[in-house]
């Protein structure tokens, strides 16, 4: 009996180093949605890479950015994890992320030059690459054919002042309560999307001022507020309104500023008789079709990380045009790269064309850590002006100086690192 | 007796333990969070420590100038003044039902009454979310069946911190109700028994004998739910996340938005102490209050 325990024991401890040698165990740490359906592409990476597990950790979006610090703080950060690309800057100062420039050079899957450059630039911290973008979030106009037709309008507008006639039109010739656009006042992506299109800095001096009382974003809210003072639009948040999708098929406006997920919604939610009668267009810019926000996430790898190689791997698994594309027929998620787009799927789906369209124009916010707290301040101030009457001029100086406030510590640690 | 230097030893070795794990557990951490208070500690100092700047009261000059921190203030004092009086009459009244010579089944009706607070609050949350949901809550519902129109409870920057204020009295009463309950047990009978021959009122008793009876209780109830109440928190985490337009961000809530959202451990720290000292004021004056009516 005893003998027998032992030979078991000594099994175990066997089978225990076998696998101790055998196979490198990756923990990947992804968010939300992408987190739900990721696993299925996990496991023919691990049947294509028999040597490495994945360990995945499902972390809601909510919850993510706390976890992230906290594990940072305590020294618990993954191997591989999927990082919103605005919050890249901040990893980067805290010295967490791996530079994966080299990496990349080295890469026969990742090539930088099939990559839309703006969603590209997102990862680049001072000159220095730390991430891979894995999809890619931009903000454009879901619209009622039929609408504009109505107003006697031909072709989608492309420019600032074509959209106003547009909306012009259509307040004019729609019935009573009918408003033009919807962009809700909880949103800070419109605005945003306003300010980079007119190609001005949102920040000035080394990123260590802001730039909202400059030419740029004053065009920007000035037509932004022109909007709302019309009446083109109701100054609404989204919780206001009880249900989206009703509204759009409704007619209570006939422009939907939003992203990709609503393509998914509004084609779920469409009555029959309207199937044909809605789709998407680029944002109209000042002068031409216009630059949108560059969202959405990468992939990164952590300094702490001992096992970067097979991490890596993973990276160059999902970043292959096969697997996004497949990533994106499970989800939705809008691919970073062109060649994926290149897949009948992808090219032949009217709805996301536009999305693809305005992809090539996207444009990053600028790479400080401070840009959510910024982009919040932001919409608070815009939303002053439109639902508080408040003046541009006043709003624009008053978001600088409490932008100036918030990145006081940003200027007093590059004067420090300079004066080292 | 006799206090000689062995005594005085052996003294201080049995209470050493306590003494120890007070210190480790809560004098350093509060110390800790005090100096943390008046340095600038954020995501830059997380990085590089030589990033960490004394700031002295700064922190709490800046905070007294900042209008979010006023509205959050501003939205715990109206959570702490509604709730705390609502939260008290309805746990009195549960007590008084439930000590009613009337009552049957006392044991259940207790049991039933305090389960709510030994409920877990995230789950009973998620619940209440559900029953005040706009188009398909029950209580819309019930309200729809009278003739009231739905009412966005979550979503109404006007009616949120009402509905939360709602749920906290509906979690927290069932403890307050036992002890004012057990406070109830303790009024002699024949106090009512002299006050019946006399041919005072029920209402009467009540007002003279009941609530004199229960002072101290009562105020042993109210320091306790104010300095729980000001440490609103848990609540509109699970429900609302602060939301509508910041209607239901409290001080706390503020507080670990600052601290675990932006990073600004200093700052938060400094909310902390703020709110501290905002808790002590206000219990000192029910304290004073009370000892001046001889509660105490």
């Amino acid at each position: 009996m005893r003998s027998t325990l032992l030979a078991l024991l000594l099994l175990l401890m066997l089978a225990a180093c076998a696998r101790d040698d055998g196979t490198t165990t990756i923990r990947f740490w992804a968010m939300g949605r992408e987190a739900e359906v990721v696993p299925e592409l996990l496991r023919e990476f691990e049947h294509e890479h028999p040597g490495i597990r994945v360990e995945l950790q499902q972390i809601p979006w909510t919850a993510a950015h706390e976890k992230l610090l906290t594990a940072f703080a305590a020294d618990g950060l993954p191997d591989i994890c999927q990082l919103g690309n605005t919050w890249i800057a901040e990893f980067a100062a805290l010295d967490a992320l791996e530079p994966v420039q080299g990496r990349v050079d080295a890469s026969a899957v990742v090539d930088q030059g099939d990559y839309f450059p703006g969603i590209w630039a997102t990862n680049l911290v001072d000159g220095a690459l730390y991430g891979v973008p894995w999809y890619v979030d931009t903000r454009l106009l879901f619209y009622r054919k039929d609408l504009l037709a109505d107003a006697g309008i031909d072709a989608p507008p492309r420019t600032w002042a074509e959209w106003e006639q547009a909306m012009e039109a259509i307040v004019r010739t729609g019935p009573p309560g009918r408003h033009a656009v919807l962009l809700p006042v909880n949103e800070f992506e419109p605005q945003l999307s306003f300010a980079l299109q007119t190609g001005e800095p949102l920040l000035r001096d080394d990123d260590g001022r802001g730039d909202f009382s400059g030419p740029g974003f004053r065009k920007a809210l000035a037509f932004y507020a022109g909007i709302f003072e019309h009446g083109w639009a109701p100054a609404v948040s989204e919780t206001q309104i009880s249900n989206v999708w009703d509204e759009f098929f409704r007619g209570s406006f006939a422009f939907y500023l939003s992203g990709p997920w609503n393509i998914r919604e509004f084609r779920n939610r469409q009555p029959p008789a309207l199937a044909d009668a809605w789709g998407t267009m680029p944002l109209p810019g000042p002068d031409g079709p216009g630059a949108g926000i560059a969202g959405g996430t990468s992939l990164v790898l952590f300094r702490s990380s001992e096992r970067k190689d097979a991490a890596w791997q993973l990276v160059e698994f999902l970043s292959r045009p096969d697997i996004q594309q497949r990533f994106h027929a499970m989800i939705g998620d809008l691919p970073p790269r062109r060649s994926t787009w290149d897949h009948p799927a992808l090219a032949d789906d009217e709805l996301s064309r536009a999305f693809r369209d305005q992809l090539e124009r996207v444009r990053p916010t600028p790479q400080v850590l401070e840009w959510e707290r910024i982009a919040q301040e932001m919409r608070l101030a815009t939303e002053r002006v439109v639902r508080g009457g408040q003046s541009q001029d006043t709003a624009v100086t008053g978001l600088d100086a409490r932008v100036d406030a918030i990145l006081e510590k940003r200027r007093w640690v590059r004067d420090q690192e300079r004066a080292e | 007796m006799r206090t000689g230097p062995a005594a005085r030893l052996a003294a201080w070795t049995f209470v050493a333990p306590a003494l120890a794990v007070l210190g480790i557990f809560f004098a350093l951490p509060v110390v800790a969070a005090l100096l943390l208070s008046l340095t600038d500690f954020d995501l830059y100092a997380l990085a590089d420590p030589a990033h960490l700047r004394f700031v002295a009261l700064g922190n709490y000059l800046d905070l007294l100038r900042t209008p979010m921190f006023w509205k959050a203030l501003g939205n715990t004092t109206y959570f702490v003044a509604v709730g705390v009086p609502l939260s008290i009459a309805v746990s009195l009244c549960a007590a008084l039902l439930l000590n009613s010579p009337l009552a049957r089944m006392r044991a259940l009706f207790r049991t039933a009454l305090f389960a709510p607070v030994v409920t877990t609050l995230v789950a009973v949350a998620v619940i209440w979310r559900y029953l005040f949901h706009t188009s398909y809550g029950l209580v819309n519902w019930a309200l729809g069946s009278v003739g009231i129109a739905p009412i966005d409870w979550l979503g109404d920057p006007r009616w949120a911190m009402p509905t939360i204020m709602l749920f906290a009295v509906w979690k927290n009463f069932g403890y307050n109700m036992v002890i004012i309950l057990a406070g109830l047990q303790a009024i002699p009978q024949d106090l009512y028994e002299a006050a019946r021959l006399d041919g005072a009122s029920r209402w009467r008793q009540f007002l003279h004998i009941t609530l004199p009876q229960l002072g101290p209780v009562l105020l042993l109830v109210g320091v306790i739910t104010i300095s729980g109440y000001f440490q609103l928190f848990a609540e509109p985490y699970v429900m609302t996340r602060g939301d509508p337009l910041q209607s239901t961000v409290s001080v706390l809530y503020y507080m670990f938005e600052e601290g675990f959202k932006w990073w600004n451990l200093g700052r938060a720290s400094a909310v902390a102490f703020l709110l501290f000292l905002i808790i002590l004021g206000v219990t000192a004056l029910l304290l004073r209050a009370g000892r001046r009516r001889e509660l105490v």
